[in-house]
């Protein structure tokens, strides 16, 4: 469009200047990349500094209240909330208030664990409630061992892993993913394709899905990850038709899954010939989706807002009348809801708040939770959950269409399935 | 066969993408020389802007071609008031106006933080863009067709601007010679402000339509700045022609791939083709020809 030798002078300086950009784009990238390892420096394992002269104890709370998974943990920190403030209005924890102290850790696994060891060093917490994805966790994890903490992290993960300093209290594999396949094998699908985003969880997960069909006659047709956060699932969508699997599992995380459903539901694949099952889409994220590019389809889960115990009406009573008539609750919510009183009724057995004191008291601490009974395992620190398959209806919520009846006991390395030994 | 025109279509829907994003760029960046990072922060702007014009008209229908009007307003405000409160002084800076822009961009995003809150929120697609149409044996979704018909429209309404209207010509002449413009009667600080009100305009109708992929953060304009960047460097500086090709070239590339492959690999390998196409024409797919250039 333009040819005189101004325009070209111009032109060349921006040839210079393009370089600016180009090597800001790089510099981001590697800080990503950088920031998505485990941040190796640990602090020295100082002895514990909380406070217990005085009549209240802090607690941290630290999920994602930014970034693409703010969707998803901004519910489960509110959550959180509503317990410790039923608890403060019972009477608090061995005679004290528990002060909650928040943090954001803004959907960034080096975030998370720069702002644990913050409420652990400088705010000085007994303990901290948080996390949601593996990444966020698996960065948090040397934190709350070098320091000495305790960290209880409420959301369904891939198993594989247990730690003295951390309380599983969402479902293992052998709670969500496992039933979850029997549930699809013993309805006739024969086939599966894996659609996951490309971090800890979607993989390990997959890993044991696999395994799982191999020993049980079930093909897998395909398997692909999207970059959290991502949001182009047309080619992805394509591939799913045209492999013409009896079921999709879904492992995707965030915000990707509005997108996902909608593509899928505009594409013309419908639930009934190709149903999606997922394992991280709660309540909360239906209403993001639209219940119509969703209605039919099915989630794994231990806990959806219609579950129907008396323990679960108040629970949802107290968070509606909290944080608005419409907010549904969900899986998550409930997981971090409990983890609250598990703390409380571990530290009133230890009649201690001292991290030590509370881990040697934990096996077998119980409570009666909006899902049913939930009970410590001092072994792995995990804990007994029902398993439930539920399908998600036009009005948004999320129906029981299968549960196992009694809480499963936990086994985060699935050593009672034979499938699972090379895993 | 259906793969083939499955992903021809994945294609050219991403390429419509690629290029709402990056036609406003070619005229701020490409004709201009302002690099401005700031244009994600503009996709936003369109984005949320969508989002509270559904909160005011509830029909969705309506809601989006009205988004299309007041995104274009809004987004054209934003980069006039950008244009006038800063870049008017670093014009011969590209530098400046890099980390300027950049430290805007950070600004419009805290502000949309503060604003909507961090969470995403979601515009509801109206009835008649549910669903999807076959065509040729694959099933194209009715939204991805809407976008790619508004990028089609977009392009031929900016080339029908610069190409024949007073404003469009007196673009060019700023563009090509800004002394002689002036000399000629042409105010370049008007012409100026309007290009950059177009420009950024274009940003907005971007993030408009992209309310009908996905859902809206404060950062969804990252994710596509790098992406609209390339395609205008890829399709050469200054030239509309070239950024249309270049969006359309790298949507049905990477769809392609993709489907092949997985999407981190798609990406992978679309990086490095463009990597090796720079280094063989670093000046891009177009560009004219002149005695300044050795």
């Amino acid at each position: 469009m333009s040819d005189s030798c101004a325009a070209h002078r111009h032109r060349s300086r921006l040839t210079r200047a393009l370089v600016a950009p180009t090597a800001l784009a790089l510099a981001g990238l590697l800080l990503t990349a950088c920031g998505a390892k485990d941040d190796a420096t640990t602090g020295s394992s100082a002895a514990s500094c909380v406070d217990t002269s005085t009549d209240t104890i802090k607690v941290g709370s630290l999920h994602s209240l930014s970034g693409t998974m703010a969707i998803s943990e901004v519910t489960v920190a509110n959550s959180t909330k509503l317990a410790v403030d039923q608890i403060n209005a019972a009477g608090g924890v061995l005679g004290k208030k528990i002060q909650l102290v928040l943090e954001d850790g803004a959907s960034d696994p080096k975030t998370f664990a720069e702002k644990a060891e913050k409420l652990i060093s400088s705010d000085c917490v007994a303990a901290v409630f948080g996390g949601w994805t593996s990444s966020s966790r698996k960065a948090m994890k040397p934190k709350f061992e070098s320091l000495n903490s305790l960290l209880y992290y409420p959301v369904q993960y891939e198993g594989l892993e247990d730690s003295k300093n951390i309380f599983y209290t969402g479902a293992t594999t052998n709670q969500q993913i496992v039933p979850a396949l029997d549930y699809l094998k013993q309805k006739g699908i024969t086939s599966l394709y894996l659609v996951g985003s490309d971090y800890v969880f979607p993989q390990t997960a997959n890993r044991e899905i696999k395994a799982y069909a191999a020993a049980n006659g079930i093909e897998i047709k395909g398997e692909d990850y999207t970059p959290l956060g991502s949001t182009d699932f047309s080619t992805i969508v394509n591939k799913v038709r045209n492999a013409k699997a009896g079921a999709v599992f879904n492992t995707l995380n965030g915000d990707s899954n509005v997108a996902f459903f909608r593509e899928y539901t505009n594409a013309g694949l419908k639930a009934a010939e190709m149903p999606v099952v997922s394992v991280s889409i709660a309540e909360e994220e239906v209403a993001g989706i639209g219940a119509q590019n969703i209605a039919g389809q099915l989630t794994a889960w231990n806990y959806y807002q219609t579950v129907d115990t008396p323990q679960n009406k108040a629970f949802v009573d107290a968070y509606k009348a909290a944080f608005g008539a419409d907010k549904p609750t969900s899986d998550p919510m409930e997981a971090a809801y409990a983890s609250v009183y598990l703390w409380k009724n571990t530290v009133e057995k230890a009649n201690s708040f001292k991290t030590e004191d509370v881990q040697a008291a934990a096996d077998g601490v119980s409570f009666d939770a909006p899902e049913g009974l939930v009970t410590i395992d001092g072994s792995n620190h995990h804990i007994t959950k029902t398993a439930r398959i539920g399908e998600i209806r036009a009005d948004g919520l999320i129906y029981t269409v299968w549960d196992s009846g009694k809480p499963i006991q936990p086994d985060p390395y699935l050593k009672s399935y034979d499938w699972a030994k090379g895993l | 066969m259906d793969v083939l025109i499955g992903q021809l279509f994945t294609g050219l829907s991403l390429g419509s993408i690629l290029l709402l994003a990056a036609l406003g760029l070619s005229l701020t960046f490409g004709q201009m020389g302002v690099i401005n990072m700031a244009h994600g922060e503009f996709i936003m702007a369109g984005c949320y802007t969508t989002y509270v014009v559904q909160k005011v008209i509830s029909s969705a229908g309506v809601s989006l071609l009205v988004s299309l009007v007041i995104g274009f307003l809004v987004g054209g405000a934003l980069g006039a008031a950008l244009e006038m409160g800063l870049i008017r002084w670093m014009y011969d800076r590209p530098l400046d106006t890099l980390l300027v822009t950049f430290g805007v961009g950070l600004v419009l995003q805290q502000f949309a933080r503060d604003i909507f809150g961090a969470p995403a929120k979601n515009v509801l697609a109206p009835e008649w863009l549910s669903g999807g149409v076959t065509i040729l044996g694959a099933v194209v979704p009715k939204t991805r067709i809407f976008i790619l018909v508004l990028a089609v429209l977009a392009v031929t309404v900016l080339a029908v601007v610069l190409k024949a209207t007073p404003l469009g010509r007196r673009i060019r002449a700023v563009v090509q010679n800004r002394g002689l413009a002036e000399t000629s009667g042409v105010s370049s600080r008007f012409t100026d402000i309007s290009t950059f009100f177009i420009g950024s305009g274009l940003a907005g109708v971007a993030g408009v339509a992209l309310t009908l992929i996905g859902s809206t953060s404060p950062t969804i304009g990252q994710s596509y700045l790098i992406d609209a960047f390339l395609v205008v460097v890829i399709g050469g500086l200054g030239q509309i022609k070239g950024t249309v090709i270049a969006a359309f070239a790298l949507g049905l590339l990477n769809s392609y791939i993709e489907y092949e492959t997985t999407a981190s690999i798609a990406k992978v390998v679309v990086f490095v083709l463009i990597v090796i196409f720079l280094q063989v024409r670093p000046q891009g797919l177009f560009t004219v020809r002149t005695r300044s250039l050795a």
